[in-house]
């Protein structure tokens, strides 16, 4: 079986190879500098700069924060845990915390339940009109959130949801199991067929064949979707903003827009900090899963 | 497949006819309609009601709290003589064209720049998908800070400079405002364009640009005559999913302006909240949003053609 991993691990990276050593020997270093690293740098410094003020607003001191003229902007000599403090001590903000990682993982877990069982059946059952059920899949993908919140809220109301964890819970799949279904289908169609067919014959029921051979074949594709799964329940703000209305019920992004934007002068200290706080879960996850969460990204544009 | 429908254990076969239940759990299409079960009622409950709900509403005069009776499109015909409706539209079509040239534009020269090979390679492609990971709320709020009209970075960096005299009102100003959050948009989409163009550029044979080198070809014409037109189908894909959340955004705007000042900003989505939730209007907001499909349908129909043009330059057949 661990050859086979690695067989299909190596199938499916090899078109991701680096080929583009090429021809750049004929490039000497002057005209690399100014054609490659000058503008690489640039667009490097306008991607991350707002990030860079975001962490250091959230540790600079209350009277550095405004004054810009006494003190180098750019930097802070005395970094205050302040805002961070007044964070988590002083409101919500771990409850909040705690309300998005919830419905963001069981959101998750049952969007990918699904999604493995309907792309299995699309790609591998092959009942009648797979086809077409798998092009409405990708125009699921295809209809937003803005334009589906007004009526989702009258039917959250009549399910009697509004306002509960479940609210999101049931609604954020629509987002996500098409893409992780679209997703999961290209996965499962790299298994060799061959495969499954020796488990048939062998007297194994479908649902063994699923369980035992393409789900363990599949593992890196699961985690991808999983990455991006939770990424978007976490990234999610029409939803939360319309379905949720009592303070700690509130997501993240929506409980920053809402409930920390006081008249206040010198919040922007918490504000930050509550950014910043709110981005690091998912920017920790990137970290350890890249190469997942890129072929998430790529591979559902691919397919 | 057959052999399911043996007794397996016992020592002497005996064979048993097929019963409705061996059909129900062994034939192709029932056990398609089982598979398929969860996610069809997840989609079928929260998105395919809702959507027909919403087209349904924006012929009623619904509030909220009180379902509505049809009326026909008097909803249409009062957007139609809206003036702030035809600005949020306005907004919108100058949001989603210039967000989207300038996002593929940079995108497409970022992914050319990252498919050089450079030093720490890794670590700057991974760096450079940071601002499409952090959720667009918080970063919109980070944009938000950095458009203060008071305390704003920008302004005091190009005051120090001596470009400004005064500082720079970007979200206070109806034109500033509009330039100040499509530019947060472009910042946030580049990188989603950039990442997923260059894994089309790392799959372009190398022996072309060799062929071309040896030609004599400049880099430009390398680019324009190797690497775009094997890159059009995924450019089409790209783009349109580009297009399409850039035309239905919300959570941007809101967060930096919700829709000020004086409507500038709003776009079709934001307007539809404001009049759909906050004002209780729930027929007029769904008559917005309805208004926003035929533009999601012409992105649409460009996705399907740039799929099927893709299959045809692959020499694959169309499944």
């Amino acid at each position: 079986m661990t050859e086979l991993l690695a067989g299909a691990k190596a199938i499916r990276t090899a078109p991701a190879a680096d080929h583009s050593e090429g021809m750049s020997y004929l490039e000497s270093l002057p005209r690399r500098l100014v054609t490659l690293y000058l503008p690489l740098g640039l667009i490097m410094l306008v991607l991350l700069f707002p990030f860079y003020w975001m962490a250091l607003t959230a540790i600079k001191p209350d009277e550095q924060l405004l004054d810009l003229d006494r003190y180098n902007p750019f930097w802070t000599w005395t970094p205050t845990l302040k805002h961070v403090q007044k964070l988590l001590f002083e409101t919500h903000y771990p409850l909040w915390l705690w309300n998005t990682t919830l419905v963001a993982v069981a959101s998750t877990i049952l969007s990918i339940a699904a999604s493995v069982l309907a792309a299995y059946a699309i790609v591998r059952l092959r009942y009648r009109g797979a086809q077409w059920v798998g092009g409405a899949i990708f125009l699921a993908y295809l209809i937003p959130p803005s334009i589906l919140f007004i009526p989702l809220s009258t039917v959250v109301f009549q399910y009697g949801l509004f306002d509960t964890p479940f609210a999101l819970i049931l609604t954020y799949p629509t987002i996500l199991i098409p893409f992780s279904t679209w997703l999961l289908m290209g996965y499962f169609k790299t298994i060799p067929f061959e495969l499954e067919e020796c488990a048939l014959i062998d007297g194994a029921s479908r649902w063994q064949i699923l369980t035992k051979i393409v789900l363990p074949l599949a593992v890196p594709g699961l985690i991808s979707a999983f990455i991006f799964c939770f990424t978007l329940c976490w990234n999610e703000f029409i939803y939360a903003l319309t379905f949720i209305s009592s303070t700690q019920h509130k997501t993240v992004p929506v409980a920053i827009v809402n409930e920390f934007v006081d008249g206040d002068i010198y919040r922007w200290g918490s504000l930050m900090a509550g950014a910043l706080v709110g981005s690091l879960p998912l920017v920790v996850l990137y970290a350890f899963f890249v190469e997942h969460y890129v072929s998430a990204m790529t591979g559902a544009v691919k397919e | 497949m057959a052999d399911t429908l043996f007794e397996r254990r016992g020592a002497p076969r005996i064979l048993r006819d097929v019963t409705a239940w061996d059909r129900l759990k062994v034939h192709r299409d029932w056990l398609g309609l089982w598979f398929m079960l969860p996610a069809m009622a997840i989609l079928i409950l929260f998105l395919a009601y809702p959507l027909g709900l919403g087209v349904w509403l924006s012929f009623t005069d619904a509030r909220i709290g009180r379902t509505g009776v049809f009326i026909g499109t008097e909803n249409y015909e009062w957007l139609w003589g809206d003036s702030v409706f035809w600005l949020s539209v306005f907004n919108t079509l100058l949001y989603t064209v210039v967000a989207s040239i300038i996002k593929f534009a940079v995108g497409l020269y970022l992914a050319v720049l990252l498919n050089h090979s450079l030093p720490f390679k890794a670590i700057i492609r991974s760096v450079v998908l940071i601002p499409f990971i952090v959720p667009t709320v918080l970063s919109a709020i980070a944009f938000w800070w950095l458009y203060d009209s008071q305390f704003s970075i920008i302004s005091w960096s190009l005051r120090q400079t001596g470009i400004i005299s005064s500082n720079i009102d970007f979200l206070g100003d109806p034109w500033n405002a509009r330039w100040s959050v499509i530019f947060a948009n472009i910042w946030r989409g580049v990188p989603f364009v950039a990442i997923t163009l260059l894994a089309g550029l790392q799959t372009m044979p190398p022996s072309l640009y060799e062929a071309a080198t040896i030609d004599g070809a400049s880099q430009w014409q390398m680019f324009r005559y190797i690497t775009y037109p094997l890159l059009t189908p995924i450019i089409a894909v790209v783009m349109t999913f580009s297009v399409l959340f850039t035309f239905t955004d919300f959570q941007l705007i809101w967060a930096m302006t919700r829709g000020g000042p004086v409507n500038a900003t709003h776009l079709m989505a934001t307007l539809s909240y404001q009049r759909a939730i906050l004002s209780g209007y729930l027929g007029e907001g769904a008559a917005i949003s309805t208004a926003m499909i035929p533009f999601l349908l012409a992105a649409i129909l460009l996705s399907w053609f740039g799929l099927q043009r893709r299959k045809w330059q692959q020499g694959e057949s169309n499944d």
